[in-house]
């Protein structure tokens, strides 16, 4: 049985409409996994020598697991975030002679071989080896490993239990935060210190192997858990049928002070945050806010002001280069509508012009206490959002009339990256590396005063010529509309 | 009123469509039969602009549709799902169609109410998502959106599948009400030769893109067009 399983995976990965297009990410995503493997492995392998460096006088190991506590929670975070229960089309199989519990017991056993699970190995098995290098009993160390997997294989069936939960309700990420957050601050407060509960769990288990049942029985009470809520989602009219949620509608009068483009406005709004896709990009938003935090706390950063304009563009910009690529297929569901319906193009495109305009400067106003690290950064935020507004968002509107990728915005999924095409790639370049090489080029050439001017200047020109850019994209838009129309009627 | 003339489509070499020419006066309710892959939906696309002819054109209200977008205003049409937009209510999308044709609320709302008995209590107030109503319920909502704004021409393609015998027979009301009393011209396509035989009082057989009937609808009508489908006609 599993076997026919593994052969309907592979022909629906090979045999997809998308394979091969979406390759770029793949190796994206290849790249990122490397990535984090070389870190967990470095870390692992000098974890033993460092802490022994750092702290001489106390046992590695014992640091090692009064810290586990942190590294459950971060764990659990980031899972819920990233690792979803790999999906399964299993509609047609309910009604051929399969057995509910070999399609539940096959879901979550393919779940164990996510590379989630096994990212840890990279640390802990280095780590290991090194104990027993530098002598600690055999049995106690390789219990130690097993224990560790066994959490994390914990964390993963904690994660989709909390994940199935929180997905019914309407702000999913709030019980993951609360419950993580809470147990952080009772933690943190020493209200009940967790970390040293774990650490003694921990301790105990190394010393007294046999201890070892308890992490077991723990993964098997989570794992029948699981079965369970998954069997009772195996029905057409529970879990594979999308809830159907009582909305909350509100009229959004305030879009009316923008005139002609307030239905549009209005459609926008209702996008972005009626679709789980969209709503994604919302969220992008405190991360693009925050980037700046880790470049400017960092010494070395503050002396490298060519940066900043970087860092300005990058985090005023976040929603307008998120939302911004996949303009018009946010649309595509329905494009055939717009374009028999009585609308102004350049109304269209304006809505969403205005949208950006505004982010970019709502994401200004929060970014404004960076001015904590110097006023030149505020004043390369200042330019780089007047650059990101003059500039960058006539640049995306234009890059946008060459998108041909549909996006279907009822399919959900982190890691959706449907409509990205190669075009999609290619315009982070000009809109991120070009205002930095100019402000970097003013910079060494003259001065820091003057290549802020140079990109506000630029920034200002796109303002003051606005009306007559619009007018350009706009007959771009308007001659590719043929071709638009097609490409977003198939379907992948 | 419409004016078709020379139009012919193309698809890699493919004729799919070929007119030579084919006229439709004000207020005519009119009906496109033929099987599927003869030409319905092309046809009704290139009405509305979507693709383009490979030749010729069609002219509504002395406007060649693919030249001008002045046809706009007093045109609408339901072709399919990709007419709705998912994430709107129904009342929503209502009010986002009659802003686009310069309605305010009150005159959808005045609108929308005469067809309370057609969305039969399902559609309104229901607090759902378009996408998460019934494909029947949807087809309701794009077919009374595309009556909103005083239309002149109204393009519906196969509005009768999927509609439950009750809203069918409602409906069938509405298209001849809007013919007749209203002299708005109504394009449908259907599969259901009973339905375009009660509705339409013209009606063009297509087959692999071309005319091959033009029908002017009478008491025989019907007997005519199930015998040509079934391929048994007696001349």
């Amino acid at each position: 049985m599993i076997k026919n399983f593994l052969s309907l995976e592979w022909k629906s990965f090979f045999r997809s409409a998308s394979f091969g297009k979406g390759l770029a990410i793949k190796i994206l995503m290849v790249f990122l996994a490397l990535y984090f493997i070389t870190i967990f492995l470095g870390l692992g392998i000098i974890l033993y020598p460092a802490l022994k460096k750092g702290f001489p006088d106390q046992n590695p190991l014992t640091i090692v697991n009064s810290v586990l506590f942190y590294w459950i929670i971060g764990d659990l975070v980031f899972r819920f975030f990233f690792q979803k229960l790999p999906v399964m089309i299993v509609k047609p199989l309910l009604v051929l002679p399969i057995k509910r519990r070999e399609i539940v017991n096959y879901v979550l056993g393919k779940s164990v071989t996510s590379f989630f699970n096994f990212l840890p190995l990279f640390a802990i098995i280095p780590f290991g080896i090194t104990l027993l290098i530098e002598g600690y009993p055999t049995v106690s160390v390789l219990t130690w490993m097993l224990t560790l997997m066994l959490v994390s294989l914990i964390i993963n069936f904690l994660n989709f239990i909390i994940e199935s939960f929180s997905s019914e309700i309407e702000l999913s990420f709030l019980p993951i935060i609360s419950i993580v957050g809470g147990l952080f601050a009772l933690n943190y407060f020493n209200i009940i210190s967790f970390s040293q509960i774990f650490s003694n769990g921990f301790n105990a288990i190394y010393n007294t192997p046999i201890l070892i049942v308890i992490p077991v029985l723990i993964l098997i009470g989570l794992y029948v858990v699981n079965f369970k809520l998954l069997r009772k989602k195996l029905f057409l009219d529970s879990g594979l049928k999308e809830k159907v949620k009582e909305i909350e509608t509100s009229n959004l009068d305030w879009t009316k002070n923008f005139g002609a483009i307030a239905p549009f406005m209005q459609l926008d709004l209702k996008l972005i945050w009626r679709n789980k896709r969209t709503k994604s990009s919302v969220w992008m938003l405190l991360l693009g806010l925050f980037y700046g935090l880790y470049f400017y706390s960092k010494p070395i950063y503050q002396d490298m002001p060519w940066f900043f304009a970087f860092i300005g563009i990058f985090s005023t910009g976040t929603f307008l280069i998120n939302f911004g690529q996949f303009i018009p297929a946010w649309d595509s569901g329905y494009y055939k509508l717009l374009m028999s319906q009585n609308i102004k193009y350049e109304q269209y495109l304006q809505s969403k012009f205005t949208l950006m305009a505004l982010s970019v400067v709502i994401l200004f106003v929060l970014g404004i206490p960076y001015v904590f690290f110097g006023w030149k950064i505020l004043l390369a935020h200042f330019v780089a959002a007047i650059y990101n507004v003059g500039v960058n968002t006539h640049v995306i509107l234009y890059g946008g009339s060459f998108n041909r990728k549909k996006i279907d915005l009822s399919q959900k999924a982190a890691f959706n990256y449907q409509g990205t095409g190669a075009v999609q790639w290619l315009i982070g370049i000009p809109l991120l590396l070009i205002p930095m090489g100019i402000f970097a080029l003013f910079y060494f050439l003259i001065g820091f005063e003057l290549a802020c001017l140079v990109l506000a200047i630029l920034g200002i020109l796109g303002i003051v010529f606005h009306q007559k850019i619009m007018k350009g994209i706009t007959a771009k838009y308007v001659q590719s509309k043929y071709k638009m129309i097609d490409a977003f009627n198939q379907n992948n | 009123m419409i004016v078709t003339s020379n139009l012919s489509k193309k698809y890699s070499g493919n004729l799919v469509l070929n007119i030579e020419s084919l006229e439709i006066p004000k207020g005519q309710s009119f009906g496109l039969v033929g099987n599927n892959g003869a030409g319905k939906t092309t046809y009704f696309s290139l009405l509305l602009d979507l693709i383009q002819p490979t030749t010729g054109f069609i002219i509504t209200k002395d406007i060649q549709v693919n030249e001008s977008e002045d046809w706009k205003p007093f045109t609408s049409a339901f072709i399919d799902e990709s007419f709705l937009i998912g994430y709107l209510t129904a009342e929503e999308y209502f009010y986002f169609i009659g802003e686009l044709r310069n309605q305010n609320k009150a005159d959808v709302d005045a609108l929308v109410a005469q067809f309370e008995d057609f969305f039969h209590g399902e559609i309104l107030n229901q607090k759902k998502y378009l996408r998460d109503l019934s494909k029947g319920n949807q087809k309701k909502v794009g077919i009374v959106a595309a009556l909103i704004g005083n239309p002149e021409v109204i393009i519906l393609d196969e509005p009768f599948a999927n509609l439950d015998p009750t809203t069918q027979i409602r409906l069938k009301g509405i298209i001849k009400d809007l013919a007749e009393k209203q002299g708005v011209t109504v394009l449908v396509s259907s599969h259901d030769l009973m339905h375009v035989t009660d509705v339409c009082e013209r009606i063009v057989v297509l087959e692999k893109g071309e005319v091959v009937k033009d029908l002017a609808t009478n008491a025989t009508t019907l007997k005519e067009l199930e015998a040509h489908f079934a391929g048994t006609e007696v001349v």
